[in-house]
């Protein structure tokens, strides 16, 4: 559709929706920290160093209640396991960037920038590897740093944005935004379909756990649906990963 | 409710940043351009869709700024964003579809 833009501008675009969810997030963030009695270096570099907003909320909660360390870090990095089938999902696509670029990316892949890029990668599947460690970087830009800034302004100020303008519901609705496109065969469609259904069903276990749960049991949905559909029309779906 | 220990605030700051950097170049970094076998990539294909309606379901059916309670303007703002975004394949027009739905709906409801 865009595709004739260049990566650069397509990763600006892509990423400016997300200034609507990373400000009031970051801000929440910073006033939660100094209510937990966290001064503004400290509330930024947990933002700065750790940069995952559900895994942050989670470790800060679990800090206020006095759980031993080692559990608030397991606890917390369970939150963050999704990080770990991003990178998965990303190396067919920057894997032959140079290592101190992966490295980068690595830091900065966030759900947002995750769901940006594997987006513009299925779109675009002539970008070269440069192309998309340059959009990676575009769509990061300007979300990332924000993160901080608006960290570092809660923490200061001491309060957020009012619950009026109901942002609550600004991370679901720019990912389901984005989720729409990406349903392009029925496999896809039984993927997403079954990860509302198991993250609904074990909504229940601890630690974001049931996310876990939902994403493997979606990801074996959509490989099998996707065999099951070449099996039956006896011909292999072009595929932006093969195509590279 | 006492403080929490610099120690402690420090150890989860630095562990956790290790802890999530190591969770997200373990395979960026360590495969490379190493070919993924096939059985894999045909995985992989579906971790976006496999995640993010996972990560957003529990939030549109139990949305915490509710106090976790079923809410229409909400729910009816999920389904139109993502009708519109599947239709149009416009991710901007899906966003400010839902928003309109969800403001609009607050408003007559509200």
């Amino acid at each position: 559709m865009r595709s004739s833009a260049s990566p650069i501008r397509q990763g600006l675009t892509d990423g400016l929706p997300f200034i609507a969810v990373v400000i009031p997030f970051g801000m929440l963030f910073g006033v939660v920290s100094a209510e937990a009695g966290l001064n503004m270096f400290e509330a930024l570099s947990f933002s700065v160093v750790v940069i995952a907003g559900a895994a942050q909320f989670t470790a800060l909660q679990l800090l206020t209640e006095h759980v031993p360390t080692f559990l608030v870090l397991t606890s917390a990095l369970a939150v963050n396991l999704r990080m770990a089938m991003y990178s998965a999902s990303l190396t067919p696509h920057v894997g032959p960037a140079p290592l101190w670029q992966r490295a980068i990316i690595a830091y900065f892949t966030i759900d947002q920038s995750y769901a940006c890029a594997i987006a513009a990668y299925e779109r675009n599947p002539h970008w070269t590897t440069q192309d998309k460690v340059r959009y990676f970087f575009a769509a990061v830009v300007m979300i990332c740093p924000l993160w901080y800034v608006a960290t570092a302004a809660g923490a200061w100020v001491g309060s957020g944005i009012p619950d009026g303008l109901a942002l609550d519901f600004a991370v679901p609705i720019t990912f389901i935004a984005m989720t729409g496109p990406m349903l392009r065969t029925g496999a896809h469609r039984a993927a997403a379909l079954m990860s509302v259904v198991l993250s609904l069903t074990f909504a229940f276990l601890p630690y974001n756990l049931g996310l876990l749960v939902a994403g493997l049991g979606a990801m074996i949905t959509g490989a099998q649906v996707e065999l099951w559909l070449e099996r039956r029309t006896g011909t292999t779906p072009p595929t932006p990963q093969e195509a590279k | 409710m006492t403080e929490i220990s610099s120690t402690a605030l420090w150890t989860v700051i630095i562990g956790l940043g290790l802890g999530s950097f190591a969770l997200r170049f373990v395979f960026i970094g360590l495969i490379g351009d190493r070919q993924m076998p096939e059985w894999a990539l045909r995985h992989l294909r579906y971790t976006a869709v496999a995640i993010l309606p996972g990560l957003v379901a529990p939030l549109v059916v139990w949305p915490p700024a509710t106090g976790g309670s079923f809410d229409l303007p909400r729910v009816l703002a999920g389904i139109v964003t993502l009708a519109v975004g599947y239709v149009t394949k416009n991710v901007l027009a899906a966003i400010v579809a839902g928003a309109a739905t969800l403001y609009a709906l607050l408003y007559l409801l509200g």
